[in-house]
């Protein structure tokens, strides 16, 4: 069993090893055709001296990995614009990012054994991956004994107590996203490995993003095995990660695709704004109301979803019905995150910290969409002299690209798994905000048998100290509860029980606890 | 301003401080020599499973106790002054005190084994324990067996620390089946199976007969005293109970038994000195319980009652209703109310005792065969609500009232397969009743008595 475990590590290292080495190799050709067909679909013919620049150093010449190609394709681009700038002949400047621009024509230009053996790469990367991951983990099914409680050696192995190997996966999870936010160019080989799958559904050619997409899901999947080995004696766990994993492949890949096969705008349903912070910038609400009847039903849904879906279910459930059952960020933080769900940190700061940003973020998304919309309606490009379109940049990448992703996912092993969603997702804000003031769930303290042992605590994704609580008998209501069921799950003496119940009695104050002779709890209690 | 002195800063000696802190303006201090702060004795052992890090059983953030205004001093208390109100410390210091709480808790127990002072031999109680623990068995390369004598909570405690790290373990249990001094037949039963699991080498009715010695002096062998048969082993872990760690007060002029002699308000012979936790002893017992209750939560109760007390409000430690939880390596137990077992139970106790077909889950109840009223139960692989049974106990309901409304208390995670019905069904057969299970009422579950 531990030499299939390794054997399995083995492979799954190689696959690895071969997709992080697929940004820097490959072979791409610009052809004088493809070119011309390029500058006049995606309308650079307009910049002479991109294309006359492109046309000297580039077009016709063949370049071994894109670190060759993209330097060049970028400075012909920046240096066109800038002229152009400088002659004030400003209908010839081209928009694209120059980074998009090398992808572009990056993309176009691929020609060697990666684009010609795109099912066998697919194969050494992805397959290898899956492949390898699968024998490191299914093992446990019997390695791991009798059901119970997995948490042995935690903090003693290196990967998951902030060793090398953690700050490794978090130097690398920080370097995919950057690639993935500010330097797609280099993500162009991994576009060819899906585009078999990305045709088949869709009919386009795969993106970057699509990558992403793909590989969340493959991701999700994997990792989802190792929770229902881990938690196979949870049966909250195992539906719970059964609903991420079926939210997130149905609902934020497949359906997203298949719309686009059949010419109707891309659209997570279950995404609900403001997480999905640009529902209402122009160019959206321009789709959607050119988009007919579909359109139409996506703008009232998702409307209607965060107004009065997102709230009541809340109300009924808790914010987990999202956060843990539904959501991509949540689905991805529970699976793959599980392993570091225990370096989310406790401290009062922490929680301090925490409100101000998160409360920060949602009221940076309010302001940023009530200014689109009112460029929106009243056609101006400013509001009270911030130019819309660079807050909405601002907002992109700071929060869109750097907090929710860089940040998000790639400080997983030294930060714990819910950085983002604790730290920074407005829904959460928004869903916090209910499930505090207005709603049947709670997490309910079994009377006075808590031993303050603090597995509780210690394994709270969201930093909540719950044993704070259970520890004086009083049931956890706090906004940031996301309703994972962990705390449940570790605690050795049967004492917190996630439920949703009437609103009476919800929040219990007690100087006293349950046992302690009743006259004297009612004493204090009610004095 | 009065001045508080409290001796131990475990469960006990911090909840009386933090009351009186929240009752008055009161100097308090704590003495301890085992720990800069706080933290959860309970939880040590998942230290060395690597669940926690030590810091993780601290319950309160380092800033806590001078925010609160509550001195930690380190230091060994070898001497009570009670004449002159002050302590002598093992480093020469003394300190005034206006009222004294003794929360000094308990000890491992040794029996005059022969070989019990060895290297390697060792209790699984404190911090100092646990570092010693880490010293004896890291791995099992240099500890290749670990002999744990003493079948008891803390017992199976050790033994899943020390597989956690795949260390083979022998555990010698006195008794004929696993604890069934406290636990009944079938409950005791299932443990032992589910002890043979986990791969626990376990030898029921053995004794130890004595400890090896190699040539460095330390532990290399274990003789059972029924068999004679030697173990050889790297580490021997003493778990055969606890008793009151008082031996500093022995010619203090406080009354001593096995532990500090106490009365219903916690005060000893000597006005202004208390004594709480582990290591108080009541005259008289209270209820079915014992007179020294060395239990995580009557600590913690001890010092709620004894805050009150000191801050003028003179209130009795009348601790409720019994309930207690463990847990043995993968099952956990709860216990409400009392079930006895059978070398204990009372003259018209019976148990009605339930047990899935597969799985390791089963409950006892017990009941007055004279009025059919409803003692206690232990659960096992079940959580049950406290919060119902301590109310049923005080209305002193039926069993059968207890069978219909089972499924109130129920406080198993969402989802997961529900057992009343078939508990009920075999109850029914087994007494010759038709009771039907009610479904869960938030509303009765909230009704206070």
């Amino acid at each position: 069993m531990k030499a299939i475990k390794n054997t399995g590590l083995v492979i799954f290292l190689v696959g690895l090893a071969i997709f992080t080495a697929l940004p820097v190799i490959g072979t791409f050709k610009v052809e004088r055709a493809s070119f011309g067909q390029m500058a006049e679909e995606q309308g650079f013919a307009k910049s002479e001296l991109f294309v006359q620049a492109m046309q000297n150093s580039v077009v016709g010449k063949e370049f071994e990995g894109m670190p060759a190609l993209s330097p060049l394709v970028t400075t012909a681009l920046e240096t066109a614009n800038s002229q152009y700038r400088k002659n004030k002949e400003y209908k010839k400047i081209i928009y694209t990012k120059p980074n998009d621009m090398a992808l572009l024509i990056g993309k176009k230009s691929g020609n060697g054994f990666i684009v010609h053996n795109k099912g066998l790469m697919w194969f050494l990367t992805f397959g290898l991956g899956i492949v390898g991951a699968l024998m490191f983990i299914l093992p446990n099914v019997v390695l791991l004994g009798k059901k119970g409680i997995k948490n042995n050696g935690i903090y003693l192995e290196n990967s998951t107590n902030r060793g090398w190997i953690a700050w490794l996966v978090f130097f690398f999870l920080v370097a995919f996203y950057v690639v993935l936010y500010f330097a797609p160019q280099y993500a162009v080989n991994w576009t060819y490995l899906v585009d078999p799958i990305s045709e088949s559904l869709s009919g386009n050619p795969a993106g970057h993003w699509f990558v992403y997409g793909f590989m969340y899901c493959v991701v999700m999947t994997v990792m989802a095995v190792r929770m229902y080995i881990k938690y196979r004696h949870n049966v909250y766990q195992v539906v719970r990660t059964t609903s991420v994993l079926f939210f997130q492949i149905v609902f934020a890949f497949l359906i997203p695709e298949i719309m686009v096969r059949l010419q109707m705008p891309y659209y997570d349903f279950k995404n609900a704004f403001p997480l999905d912070y640009d529902f209402f910038f122009q160019w959206n609400l321009r789709e959607l109301t050119n988009s007919g009847g579909i359109g139409l039903f996506i703008l009232v849904w998702g409307i209607v979803l965060t107004l009065v879906i997102v709230p009541v279910m809340v109300y009924f459930f808790g914010k987990r019905w999202y956060c843990s059952w539904v959501c991509g960020c949540g689905g991805l933080a529970e699976t793959l995150g599980d392993p570091y769900r225990q370096h989310s940190s406790k401290s009062l700061f922490s929680w301090k910290v925490e409100r101000w940003l998160i409360h920060g973020v949602l009221v940076f998304a309010v302001a940023m969409t009530l200014m689109t919309l009112y460029s929106f309606f009243s056609e101006t490009g400013t509001v009270l002299g911030l130019k819309t379109s660079g807050v909405q940049n601002t907002y992109s990448t700071m929060i869109g690209a750097v907090f929710a992703g860089v940040i998000g996912t790639g400080f997983y092993p030294i930060f714990g798994n819910r950085v983002w969603c604790r730290f920074g997702c407005p829904l959460a804000a928004y869903l916090g905000f209910v499930q505090r003031f207005k709603s049947r769930f709670r997490i309910t303290t079994n009377g006075g048998q808590c031993i303050s042992c603090g597995n509780c605590s210690t394994y709270c994704e969201q930093g909540i100290d719950v044993r704070a609580y259970a520890q004086k008998g009083e049931n956890i209501i706090r906004s940031s509860c996301v309703g994972c069921g962990i705390c449940s799950a570790v605690c050795p003496r049967g004492v917190l029980k996630l439920e949703n119940g009437p609103l009476e009695g919800r929040i219990n104050p007690t100087e006293v606890l349950l046992g302690n002779d009743v006259d004297l709890m009612e004493m204090v209690n009610k004095k | 301003m009065e001045h508080i002195v409290i001796i131990g800063n475990g469960i006990s000696g911090v909840t009386v401080a933090r009351h009186v802190r929240k009752l008055s303006d009161k100097k308090i201090t704590i003495v301890s020599t085992e720990t800069d702060y706080f933290f959860s004795r309970t939880a040590l052992m998942y230290v060395y499973m690597g669940h926690m890090k030590f810091e993780h059983t601290q319950p309160y953030e380092n800033w806590f106790w001078k925010k609160n205004r509550i001195d930690l001093v380190k230091g060994y208390v070898t001497q009570v002054d009670h004449p002159h109100k002050k302590l002598l410390l093992q480093d020469g210091r003394e300190i005034a005190y206006d009222k004294l709480v003794v929360a000094t808790g308990s000890k491992p127990s040794k029996f005059g084994w022969p070989g019990q002072d060895l290297l390697g031999v060792q209790g699984m109680y404190s911090k100092q324990d646990l570092d010693q623990l880490e010293a004896n068995a890291p791995n099992n390369l240099s500890c290749k067996r670990a002999v744990i004598v003493g079948g008891g909570l803390i017992g199976i405690e050790l033994a899943e620390m020390l597989r956690s790290r795949d260390i083979p373990v022998t555990f010698l249990v006195r008794e004929n089946s696993f604890w069934d001094g406290v636990l009944p037949g079938g409950e005791s039963q299932m443990i032992n199976e589910h002890i043979l699991e986990h791969h626990i080498d376990l030898r029921l009715g053995a004794n130890l007969g004595e400890i090896l010695a190699d040539e460095n002096g330390r532990a290399r062998a274990v003789v059972v005293q029924e068999t004679g048969e030697e173990i050889p082993c790297d580490m021997v872990g003493l778990t055969a109970g606890v008793s009151p760690n008082i031996d500093f007060l022995r010619d203090s002029g406080i009354e001593l038994g096995r532990g500090v002699k106490v009365n219903r308000y916690l005060e000893t012979n000597i006005e202004d000195i208390y004594a709480i936790g582990d290591c108080a002893e009541q005259h008289t017992a209270i209820g079915n319980r014992r007179p020294i209750e060395a239990v995580w939560y009557t600590g913690r109760m001890m010092g709620e009652a004894l805050a009150q007390t000191l801050c003028g409000k003179k209130r009795e430690y009348r601790p409720g209703h019994w309930f207690n939880s463990a847990k043995f390596l993968d099952i956990e137990y709860q216990t409400y109310g009392w079930v006895f077992s059978e070398r204990g139970m009372k003259e018209n106790e019976r148990h009605f005792h339930w047990r899935h077909a597969k799985e390791k889950i089963c409950i006892t109840v017990a009941f007055d065969t004279a009025n059919n009223q409803f003692l206690g139960i232990n659960t096992f692989g079940i959580r049950m609500r406290h919060r119902c049974f301590d109310r049923w106990l005080t209305e002193k309901r039926s069993v059968d009232h207890v069978m219909e409304h089972l499924r109130d208390a129920n406080f198993d995670p969402e989802f997961y397969a529900q057992y009343e019905a078939e508990i009920v069904a075999k109850f029914n057969s087994e007494l010759g009743r038709d009771i039907t299970p009610r479904k869960k009422s938030w509303k009765r579950i909230f009704t206070t008595a």
